[in-house]
């Protein structure tokens, strides 16, 4: 509008929508505007680029000029000084040991090493016999390849030695991906189901009917469960679910010595093994150790605490004093004591609470009592979505018919839950770093197998470049969590155009 | 308002089968309600037949919005009896959620729900409480969009839709539900003056076709065309009802005149 000689006016014609103005980009104007709009911010910026500098100035010619190939710190020093560098770190360790830091001391599968790569040798040597005399039997032959190992290269090692664990996270990657990604086909889903039995069968191996068993057991009792919840309702059906899964379940699970606990029952797995007999060799827990570790106590506290937490937010909301005191109650001690107590108690105190004679695996002590801490983490991240959503939401999905779990199920909860994201990330993240704490307890995490590694006479005496390689592991899957988090925050935004 | 109004008398309302009959769709007899220790509902009778057209109105915190909650059970009350299509609201979870399932609901601020489609909104509560099949639920979906005339937005999601198109998706993704008996909570009362026409167009049509409706509104045009009652409320109880034309042009008492002069004056 431009000058108007009087009040009133009327447009005649509509103003039709005009370009933006020509670009404010180009690096010129972007550095004049945000580096250089001042004195002071010249001053500051000049401050800041020296600042990184110095800093790359000092980290950078110890990291590149790094030796990957030596046999000790001492072998390290030596190739540094004939370089002429003031400075190097010891890659070497990484590459000689970080099989070890990935793995900890769990066992290679030596006899398919052997029927791989000596089998030749053997042979041409006049076989087994003839090196170790006529009594040779298969642990003579595991002995040898034990001792020929150091001919092989780490990374055969990884292929061939370590294929379950390797195989293991594989498939867990083939697991876990179709429940992240929408995109990908429901049918893999099938496949998500399956792999805990999968991968505990993987990384424990021992007879294949334990966790077949167990799969069994509990396809049972959700169907028994189901068809009691048509007859006699929810409470009829879940008590059904509950009996069919003792009488099928526990008793093969590996992990408690049924005989102070459910000594009537047969142990079905034992019964099918002497029938059909397959497995892998047992690897028992306290062989567990490195990254893997992480991997295994991570995922495991992951998936089992968000479903726990999401049930302790609602039982926290419920209108039922009891069951909301019991929740309250738990969150409440469970935030209030720090982990590594918790995980004090999981390696100590739990086995006075357990029946006499029967044993609880260190493992699975620790995974469970790490999911129950993050799990009062997440019901009060959760608790703030609910919190969140407006009440007309209840009120609608009320005024619907929704019952209580549908509504939660198909309203509140896909809202609350995308609120939470931020948080829920959160707490995993941190529950992920947290189960380096099991070093505590005896269990062998990256951290502690740093100490392991520095303790023999080659290494010792060398930090940063085992720290290092620790810490790069660590933010790689923490930073894919974050980076995730932010994916699917964007993809869930459907209120906002 | 006044634009409204001026624009519903244009139009003409097809009365053919707006027909009261003698059977009774609720019943409330001495219901009392509080807050507390407020007493925000005081002995409110009131017996509403099939058919009838009945506009609430009365000052803000009459407790007008709380009476229509208390028929649907989104707020309980603590004496008296709500019968709804001969089920007596009480504490069972199953006789309140079939009186839910039957009586459909209009909010103020639409409550859709923000993460699904406007298509699933309208088929969601067919698909889990009805157990109607999904392919089914669509189509009586379309056809209620189709009804409230914004087909072509099935498969936005709520927030791209304006404040009127959002309020008569939640009036189809009610009526998806086939009630018998429709609430409007100030179904108007969010809405930009523009938009406020297409939603009472709406309302109309739903009551040319002989829906039982209860509607607490300020839009006294509506209630002069389309209710066959007025009820006036104030301090939490009835103060007055009557048809809508002997309502506003010979009210009794004095608070409703007050309250008349008030809204009518400007």
């Amino acid at each position: 509008m431009s000058k108007q000689s009087s009040v009133a006016f009327v447009r005649r014609e509509m103003l039709p929508p005009a370009p933006p103005p020509p670009g404010q980009a180009g690096v010129l104007r972007w550095m004049r505007e945000n580096l250089f709009s001042s004195v002071t911010n010249t001053a500051l910026t000049i401050l800041s680029l020296y600042f990184i500098w110095s800093v790359l100035a000092s980290i950078m010619p110890w990291t590149l000029n790094g030796i990957w190939v030596a046999g000790s710190l001492t072998e390290c020093r030596e190739i540094r000084d004939a370089r002429g560098l003031e400075t190097a770190a010891c890659w070497a360790v990484i590459n000689e040991r970080w099989l070890q830091l990935l793995f900890g001391f769990y066992p290679t599968d030596d006899k398919l090493l052997s029927s791989l790569f000596y089998a030749e040798p053997l042979a041409t040597a006049g076989g087994l016999e003839a090196v170790f005399g006529a009594a040779s039997n298969a642990t003579d032959r595991i002995e040898f390849v034990g001792m020929m190992k150091g001919d092989l290269s780490n990374f055969t090692i990884f292929l061939f030695g370590y294929w379950r664990p390797l195989l293991a996270v594989a498939l867990l990657v083939v697991a876990v991906a179709p429940i992240l990604y929408s995109s990908l086909p429901r049918s893999l889903l099938f496949f998500s189901m399956l792999y805990p039995f999968v991968g505990v069968f993987l990384f424990w191996g021992g007879s294949i009917w334990g966790p077949m068993t167990v799969a069994i057991g509990l396809a049972a009792a959700f169907f028994i469960g189901r068809f009691f919840a048509k007859r006699f309702g929810l409470l009829g059906g879940g008590i059904a679910a509950v009996a069919a899964f003792i009488f099928i379940f526990l008793n093969p699970l590996p992990f408690i010595d049924h005989g102070g606990l459910f000594p009537l029952f047969p142990h079905v797995k034992d019964v099918l093994h002497s029938i059909i007999p397959f497995g892998l060799s047992a690897i028992p827990s306290d062989q567990f150790g490195g990254f893997m570790l992480a991997i295994i106590i991570g995922t495991s506290g992951i998936v089992l605490s968000l479903p726990i937490g999401i049930l302790l937010a609602l039982g926290r909301q419920s209108t039922m004093p009891f069951i909301r005191w019991v929740c309250v109650t738990f969150i409440e001690v469970i935030r209030g004591v720090p982990l590594i107590v918790w995980l004090f108690v999981a390696s100590t105190l739990l086995k006075y609470f357990l029946p006499p004679g029967s044993s609880f695996d260190a493992l699975l002590r620790v995974i469970i009592l790490v999911t129950l801490f993050a799990s009062a983490y997440i019901a009060e991240v959760v608790r703030g979505g609910l919190a969140a959503l407006p009440t007309g939401q209840y009120e609608a999905a009320d005024s619907l018919g929704l019952d209580y779990w549908k509504s939660m199920q198909l309203i509140v909860l896909p809202q609350a839950l995308k609120i939470s994201i931020p948080g829920i990330v959160n707490t995993f993240i941190g529950l992920f770093k947290d189960t380096t704490l099991v070093v505590f307890v005896g269990l062998r995490d990256p951290l502690g197998l740093t100490n392991a590694i520095r303790a023999t006479g080659e290494w010792n005496g060398i930090y940063w470049e085992l720290y290092i390689f620790v810490a790069l592991l660590f933010f790689t899957f923490c930073f894919f969590m974050s980076r995730y988090s932010m994916y699917l925050e964007r993809k869930l935004q459907t209120d906002r155009r | 308002m006044s634009e409204a109004q001026t624009s519903l008398q244009d139009r003409q309302i097809d009365r053919s089968q707006m027909k009261v009959t003698d059977e009774v769709a609720i019943e409330i007899n001495d219901m009392n309600k509080w807050y507390g220790t407020f007493h925000v509902l005081r002995d409110i009778n009131l017996t509403v037949n099939r058919g009838e057209r009945i506009v609430i109105c009365g000052p803000s915190g009459s407790g007008k919005s709380t009476l229509i909650r208390c028929i649907n059970a989104l707020e309980e009350h603590q004496k008296g009896q709500i019968t709804v299509d001969g089920t007596t609201l009480s504490t069972d979870l199953k006789n309140i959620d079939k009186v839910r399932s039957e009586v459909g609901m209009v909010f103020q601020h639409f409550n859709l729900f923000p993460h699904l489609t406007i298509l699933e909104n309208c088929t969601l509560a067919p698909i889990w409480v009805r157990k109607v099949p999904k392919r089914e639920a669509e189509e009586t979906a379309m056809y209620f969009l189709e009804k409230v005339k914004i087909p072509e937005q099935a498969h936005k999601y709520p927030g791209q839709l304006s404040g009127g198109q959002q309020q008569r998706v939640a009036i189809a993704r009610s009526l998806c539900m086939r009630p018998r008996i429709m609430l409007f909570d100030e179904p108007t009362s969010a809405l930009d003056p523009e938009m406020i026409k297409e939603v009472l167009d709406t309302m109309i049509q739903l009551a040319e076709e002989g829906m039982t409706m209860l509607c607490v509104t300020h839009e006294m045009g509506f209630a002069r065309q389309v209710a066959n009652r007025v009820i006036f409320m104030d301090a939490g109880q009835i103060v007055e009802q009557n048809e809508p034309e002997p309502f506003f042009t010979n009210p009794q008492n004095d608070r409703t005149k007050l309250f008349l002069s008030q809204i009518l004056g400007h």
